[in-house]
C-alpha cells in the first residue's frame, strides 16, 4: 500500500517508532503538526484582524466589569487608611472590649488620615454600615488635626460620645479587613450581629430581597405577556405575502427607530389619571370622573410599558424561526385527520420552541436589567432592582454596595441560561 | 375506463373553476372521473392547474365554481381532516420533531386508536416500504429516499382509500426516482387504492400511470392511456410535450377519411393520418415521432412519400443514434436510429430520403 512510486502514498501509516500508528507525512515528520504548520500563517494573520475587537471589548468590557465585580468584596478605604487600628482588630478577637492600646490606634491613625485629608474617606467606608458615621470622622478629624493628647479614649469621648458605640466598633472591626462579604450579606437583607453571626436586618429595613423578587416575578410576567401578544403577530409576518408582511415588519420595528423616552412618555400621556385612556372610558361612561384609574407610576405601569417596549424581542426570534416553517407541515397534519387545533398543538407549535425560548431568554434578561422605564412609570411601587441599583451608584455612592447587587443579578441571569442550557440546549437557541 | 361525468366514479370533478384573484381562472371547466383502484397522474408544465387541481381534492383549496365528489359524496364544504385522504407531500412534511415511529403513529394517535393496534399498523406500514428498523430514527437522520417512503407510508398507515401524491419523486436523483417509481407502482396494485399523481416528469407519467390527463392553461388536453398519449396525441400541445417530436407545418392538399396529402412550405408533399383537421386547404402541423422516421427504403410500406434530406450532425448517444436532418427548411428534424451491428453509417452532409408510415405522421392544430 506504502508504495514509495504512488504518487497518492503522500501520506502513510508509519508501524515505526512507538508503533502506535501515527499518522506521518511522505517525509515522515507528524501530520498533526505538519498540520498546524501549515495553517500558523493564516492563523496569524487571522488574529491580528481581531486583534482591534478584542483590545476594544477587553478594555471596555471586561476590565471594567472585573473591577466592578471585584469592589463587591473588596474595599479598602478603611483598612489602607487606619492601619493601627485594623492592626489591633487582627490581633483581638472579636468580643474583645476596646482597651488602651486600641484607643491609641484609633486616635493615632485618625490624626494621621486627618493631616493627609483621607479622613472623609474612611468616614464613608464606615457611613455604609453605620448611617451618620460619616460627620462624625470628619468632624473629629477637623479636632484633632493638631494631635490629641492621652488619655485618648477620655480625649474622643469628649469631643463626641458617639465613639464609644458598640456598634460603631463593630463596624470599624468588619471594614478592617479589605475582603469582605457584607455587601452581599446586605444585598440579602442580612447583616453581622454584634457576635460575628448572620442576622436578618430589621423588617422595616428589608427590602433587596423584595426588589429581586418582584424584578424576577415582573420579568416572568412581561416575558409571558410578549409571548401571548407577540406569538399571533410573528405568525401573521411569517404568513402574510411579503408585501403586507414588510408592512407590518416596519409597523413592528417602529418602536426600535424611536427614542425609549419619547415611547416612554408617550405611555404616560396615554395612562396617567388625566390622560387619554381614562378621558375616553369616563366619556363613554364605564367609570365616574372621581374614579379614574391609576394606571402609571405603580406597578401597571412598568408592567405595561416594558411589555410594548420588549415585544420586538420576543416577535424577531419567534418570525424568523416560523418563517421557515414550511406550511406543508400543517397540511399533512391536517390530511393525516388532525384539527386545526391539534395540527398547531403538536406539529406547528413545537417547531416554534427554538424561538420562543431565544425570545423568552431575551426579554427575561433584558427586563431582569430594565432600568429608565420603571425609573419614570414605576413610581414607587413599580421600582426594579436596577433603580436601586443606580440609587447606590449615584445618590448613596455605595458603589460596592451597588456592584455586589449587581453581581447577584448577573450571576441569577448566569444560572438561568445555564438552566436553559440543560433543558432546552443552547444550540436550539435561534435569535434570527 | 370511465367516461366523464359518470355517476358512480370514486373521485369526480364537475365543472370545477378555480380563481385565486377574481380575475383569471387557474383551472377552467374541470371535468374528470377517477375509478376506484386507478391510477390517474396530472402532468403538465408549471402553472397548468395540476397541483391546484390535487389541492381542492385535498381541501386545501376551496373551488371556485363546480362540485368534487368522492365516493358519491360531494366534499367541497368538508375540511381536510375529515376527508381520510392520504397526501404524500413534494418535500416528504415528516414532522422534524418526531421520529419515524411518532410520525406514523400521528394520524392513528389522532383517530383515537389504542396502543397495540397503532403498534401493529406501524408496523405493518413500515415493513411495506422496507424501512422496519428505522422507527426510532429522526427524518434528519434519513436520506432522500428513505424519507421518501417512510412519507409514504405515513400516507397509507390509517388504509385510505384515495393517495394523492404531489411531485413526491421530484427531490430525489435519477436511479432512485426510477426505482420508487416501480415501488410505488407495486404498492398500488397490492393495496388496490386510488392514486392521483402530479407530476412534470412525462416518464414518470407514462411509467406509472393507468391513464394521464395532460394539463396545459388550466384545462385537460388529453385524458388517456400512456400508449395512446404517446403515439395517438390528439393535439399539437401533447405531441410537444410528449417525448421528442418533429414538427412540419405544411396546408392539406387531399383529405380522405383516415388519410391526408399535406404539401409542406417548401413544396414536397407527404403521407399524414388526419387527427383534428377538418378539411383541404387548412393549415396544419405534422407530428412524427423521431424513431418512427425511416431512411432505408426497404423499410417504408409501398407508395408512402419520401422527402429529400441532408445529414447535418450524428451523435452517439450509446444505445441510439441521434441524426439531425435538414428536412423542409427545417434544421433540427431529428431521426433515431438502433445502434445494432448492421446499422448503415451516415455521414455528416450526406443526402438521404426518410419517409414514414402515414400512421405515425398525425396532421394536427397548426399552433
Amino acid at each position: 500500500m506504502a508504495n514509495a512510486l504512488d504518487p497518492h502514498a503522500a501520506i502513510v501509516t508509519t508501524a515505526s517508532g512507538a508503533g502506535d500508528g501515527m499518522l506521518t507525512t511522505a517525509d515522515g515528520k507528524p501530520l498533526a503538526r505538519a498540520l498546524a504548520r501549515s495553517q500558523s500563517r493564516a492563523r496569524r494573520r487571522a488574529f491580528l484582524l481581531v486583534l482591534p475587537l478584542l483590545a476594544f471589548v477587553v478594555v471596555t468590557f471586561v476590565v471594567p466589569i472585573g473591577q466592578m465585580l471585584q469592589r463587591s468584596f473588596y474595599n479598602d478605604g478603611f483598612s489602607a487608611n487606619m492601619p493601627q487600628l485594623s492592626a489591633w482588630f487582627d490581633q483581638n478577637p472579636r468580643g474583645t472590649e476596646p482597651d488602651d492600646a486600641a484607643w491609641e490606634a484609633l486616635a493615632g491613625d485618625l490624626v494621621a488620615s486627618a493631616e493627609v485629608r483621607s479622613i472623609g474617606v474612611v468616614g464613608t467606608r464606615i457611613n455604609y454600615d453605620v448611617p451618620g458615621t460619616r460627620s462624625l470622622f470628619t468632624s473629629t478629624g477637623r479636632k484633632v488635626r493638631g494631635g490629641i493628647e492621652p488619655p485618648y479614649r477620655e480625649a474622643l469621648l469628649e469631643m463626641d460620645e458617639d465613639w464609644g458605640s458598640a456598634r460603631l466598633w463593630n463596624a470599624m472591626r468588619e471594614a478592617a479587613t479589605p475582603i469582605t462579604a457584607n455587601f452581599y450579606l446586605a444585598s440579602l437583607d442580612r447583616r453581622r450581629a454584634e457576635d460575628g453571626s448572620i442576622e436578618q436586618v430589621p423588617e422595616r429595613q428589608r427590602v433587596y430581597v423584595m426588589l429581586f423578587m418582584r424584578t424576577f416575578w415582573l420579568s416572568l410576567l412581561i416575558t409571558g405577556l410578549t409571548f401571548i401578544l407577540g406569538f399571533p403577530v410573528a405568525h401573521l409576518l411569517a404568513t402574510l405575502p411579503m408585501r403586507k408582511s414588510n408592512l407590518l415588519m416596519i409597523l413592528v420595528l417602529l418602536p426600535f427607530w424611536t427614542s425609549l423616552l419619547v415611547r416612554t412618555t408617550s405611555w404616560m400621556v396615554l395612562l396617567q389619571q388625566q390622560g387619554v385612556i381614562n378621558d375616553i372610558l369616563v366619556w363613554l361612561g364605564v367609570i365616574e370622573n372621581g374614579q379614574r384609574l391609576q394606571m402609571i407610576y405603580n406597578q401597571t405601569g412598568t408592567i405595561i410599558a416594558m411589555t410594548h417596549i420588549l415585544l420586538p424581542f420576543m416577535i424577531l426570534p419567534l418570525y424568523s424561526v416560523m418563517r421557515t416553517i414550511n406550511p406543508s407541515y400543517v397540511r399533512a397534519a391536517r390530511s393525516l385527520g388532525a384539527t386545526s387545533w391539534t395540527a398547531f398543538r403538536r406539529i406547528y407549535f413545537p417547531q416554534t420552541l427554538p424561538g420562543l425560548g431565544a425570545g423568552a431568554l431575551l426579554v427575561f434578561i433584558l427586563a431582569v436589567g430594565y432600568y429608565i422605564t420603571p425609573a419614570l412609570v414605576g413610581g414607587s411601587s413599580g421600582q426594579l432592582i436596577s433603580n436601586l441599583i443606580a440609587e447606590h451608584m449615584t445618590g448613596t455612592l455605595n458603589w460596592s454596595m451597588a456592584a455586589a447587587l449587581a453581581a447577584l443579578l448577573l450571576a441569577s441571569v448566569l444560572i438561568l441560561y445555564w438552566l436553559y442550557d440543560r433543558l432546552v440546549g443552547i444550540d436550539n437557541l435561534k435569535l434570527g | 375506463m370511465l367516461d366523464q361525468g359518470t355517476g358512480d366514479a370514486f373521485v369526480a370533478f364537475e365543472h370545477v373553476q378555480k380563481s385565486y384573484d377574481g380575475q383569471t381562472l387557474v383551472v377552467k371547466d374541470l371535468n374528470l372521473s377517477i375509478g376506484k383502484g386507478e391510477f390517474l397522474t396530472m402532468l403538465g408544465p408549471s402553472g397548468s392547474g395540476k397541483t391546484t387541481c390535487l389541492m381542492m381534492l385535498a381541501g386545501f383549496e376551496t373551488a371556485t365554481h363546480g362540485e368534487i365528489r368522492l365516493d358519491g359524496r360531494p366534499i367541497n364544504q368538508v375540511p381536510p381532516h375529515k376527508r381520510g385522504i392520504g397526501m404524500v407531500f413534494q418535500n416528504y412534511a415528516l414532522f422534524p420533531h418526531m421520529t419515524v415511529g411518532e410520525n406514523l403513529s400521528f394520524p392513528l394517535e389522532v383517530r383515537g386508536m389504542d396502543k397495540a393496534e397503532r403498534e401493529r399498523r406501524i408496523r405493518r406500514a413500515l415493513d411495506m416500504v422496507q424501512m422496519g428498523a428505522f422507527a426510532n430514527r429522526r427524518p434528519a437522520q434519513l436520506s432522500g429516499g428513505q424519507q421518501q417512503r417512510i412519507a409514504l407510508a405515513r400516507a397509507l398507515v390509517f388504509d385510505p382509500q384515495l393517495v394523492l401524491m404531489d411531485e413526491p419523486l421530484g427531490a430525489l436523483d435519477k436511479q432512485l426516482r426510477e426505482h420508487m417509481q416501480f415501488e410505488i407502482k407495486h404498492l398500488h396494485e397490492e393495496l388496490g387504492i386510488t392514486v392521483v399523481y402530479v407530476t412534470h416528469d412525462q416518464g414518470e407519467a407514462l411509467t406509472m400511470s393507468d391513464r394521464v390527463a395532460v394539463f396545459n392553461d388550466g384545462r385537460i388536453q388529453q385524458l388517456a392511456p400512456p400508449a395512446d398519449l404517446y403515439e395517438r396525441p390528439e393535439n399539437s400541445f401533447v405531441a410537444q410535450f410528449i417525448g421528442e417530436n418533429n414538427k412540419l407545418p405544411g396546408t392539406i392538399e387531399e383529405l380522405t377519411g383516415t388519410h391526408a396529402l399535406v404539401r409542406l412550405a417548401t413544396g414536397e408533399v407527404i403521407d399524414a393520418t388526419p387527427v383534428n383537421v377538418t378539411q383541404k386547404g387548412q393549415q396544419t402541423l405534422v407530428s412524427i415521432r423521431p424513431e418512427r422516421v425511416e431512411f432505408k427504403p426497404e423499410m417504408m410500406p409501398a407508395g408512402a412519400h419520401m422527402v429529400d434530406a441532408t445529414v447535418i450532425e450524428i451523435i452517439y448517444m450509446g444505445d441510439i443514434l441521434r441524426a439531425r436532418l435538414r428536412v423542409a427548411g427545417t434544421e433540427d428534424f431529428v431521426m433515431k436510429m438502433r445502434n445494432t451491428l448492421g446499422q448503415t453509417p451516415l455521414e455528416p452532409g450526406q443526402q438521404i430520403k426518410v419517409g414514414w408510415h402515414p400512421a405515425d405522421a398525425r396532421a394536427l392544430d397548426p399552433v
